[in-house]
């Protein structure tokens, strides 16, 4: 395990690849929740969460359950499984022990299920042949890439509702637009090659 | 609600890619080309199709409480079939797609669809909705996708449409592109909408 090549993940995933402006994962949730600074922050904190919790969890059952017994087709049912297993677990556990970030989180893990970003990470994970640490620093960082491109949206968006936009392009449509304008920044990132 | 109309809201009323921002993550993601497009539109529509009518089936027999994950674990069957079915048949199309086959599981649509309709319907009108917001999705598809390929790369569907003159612009086959061509689309169809509601 060397560090080059968890440091290279990192760069990776929050700027090459971005999971939102350059993968298109999660999208949902970043025009749905991305018309206030704090609403998106609370998002992207409980997906960094879940993410994380997510790598760790469905690594070992596709690398010590699936494959040993040779079903590895079923991935994406367990994976789907589990992570709405996950997120509900998740969500009891935090109301017992950490009311105060449940009252932060709450409202946006049950959301959280069907963010495409989860479930890509996972399958990620399995496709890229990560080890286990390289699948939880992966997870991690994938949502900390999120959290940004989520933040960077809200500021914009909360200038937008200033701003005098057409009629027809009014909320969604501008937004998106402001997306891939945001998108092509984040492109000059691709110039640099870390390999 | 007449068959027809149940059929026909897909395409237009009810266009879940404009009108709910539903799907959103394959609709820009896998829109480089016209063919790319297509496949992703129709792998979605038979998961749709698949699912509905299982679910309109057991419908009665799901209790409501556990009635989204028994939904879940329908459409990822379904779509572990396409997946494993365009692996065989179509393995370029499925290289090319890669990571949006296995998320067709988490397109909102599905679920909506299972949600707000196939656990309320009968089969018949279940399939009739399936096809019709199938084939909507596949539309806007395949529109994207060819307006990005024809920008982006001077072709559609591989053949070469524009003069050699043309200079291609690439970004629109980048990421980016994919942001404003749908952007642009959104802002014209709620113009066309909101022409058509004032006649």
């Amino acid at each position: 395990m060397n560090l080059d090549s968890l440091f290279l993940i990192v760069i990776g995933t929050i700027f090459i690849n971005n999971f939102v402006l350059s993968r298109f994962l999660g999208l949902c949730p970043f025009l749905g929740v991305s018309r206030s600074l704090d609403s998106a922050f609370g998002m992207g904190m409980a997906v960094i969460f879940v993410m994380t919790i997510a790598s760790f969890v469905t690594w070992p059952i596709y690398h010590l359950v699936l494959v040993p017994y040779g079903i590895s087709y079923l991935r994406t049912i367990v994976f789907i499984l589990v992570i709405a297993s996950l997120v509900q677990f998740v969500e009891l556990v935090m109301l017992k022990t950490a009311p105060a970030l449940y009252q932060a989180l709450g409202i946006f893990l049950p959301l959280i299920t069907t963010n495409c970003a989860i479930l890509g990470v996972a399958v990620l994970n399995i496709d890229d042949d990560l080890s286990l640490i390289e699948a939880l620093v992966q997870g991690f960082s994938s949502g900390v890439g999120f959290t940004l491109a989520l933040l960077l949206m809200a500021g914009i968006r909360e200038r937008l509702e200033l701003g005098e936009v057409p009629v027809v392009c009014r909320g969604v449509p501008i937004a998106i637009i402001c997306a891939g304008l945001m998108s092509i920044a984040f492109l000059g990132f691709a110039g640099f090659s870390l390999k | 609600m007449s068959a027809w109309k149940v059929f026909i809201r897909g395409l237009w009323e009810e266009v879940p890619v404009f009108r709910f921002m539903l799907g959103l993550c394959p609709t820009l993601a896998v829109t480089t080309t016209l063919i790319n497009g297509l496949g992703m539109g129709l792998a979605t529509a038979s998961v749709l199709l698949g699912s509905n009518l299982v679910i309109s089936i057991l419908r009665k027999g799901i209790p409501s409480k556990i009635r989204i994950p028994s939904f879940i674990v329908v459409i990822a069957s379904f779509v572990t079939i396409v997946d494993l079915v365009m692996h065989g048949y179509t393995p370029d199309l499925h290289k090319a797609l890669g990571i949006f086959i296995p998320l067709i599981v988490v397109n909102c649509i599905i679920l909506g669809r299972a949600e707000a309709f196939a656990s309320k319907n009968g089969i018949g009108y279940s399939l009739l909705d399936a096809a019709g917001m199938g084939l909507g999705f596949t539309v806007v598809l395949c529109v994207l996708g060819s307006i990005r390929e024809i920008l982006g790369a001077g072709t559609i569907g591989g053949l070469p449409v524009l003069p050699v003159s043309f200079r291609p612009v690439l970004l629109f086959i980048l990421p980016p592109g994919g942001f404003i061509c749908y952007g642009l689309l959104l802002a014209g169809f709620n113009f066309i909408d909101s022409w058509r509601k004032e006649k």
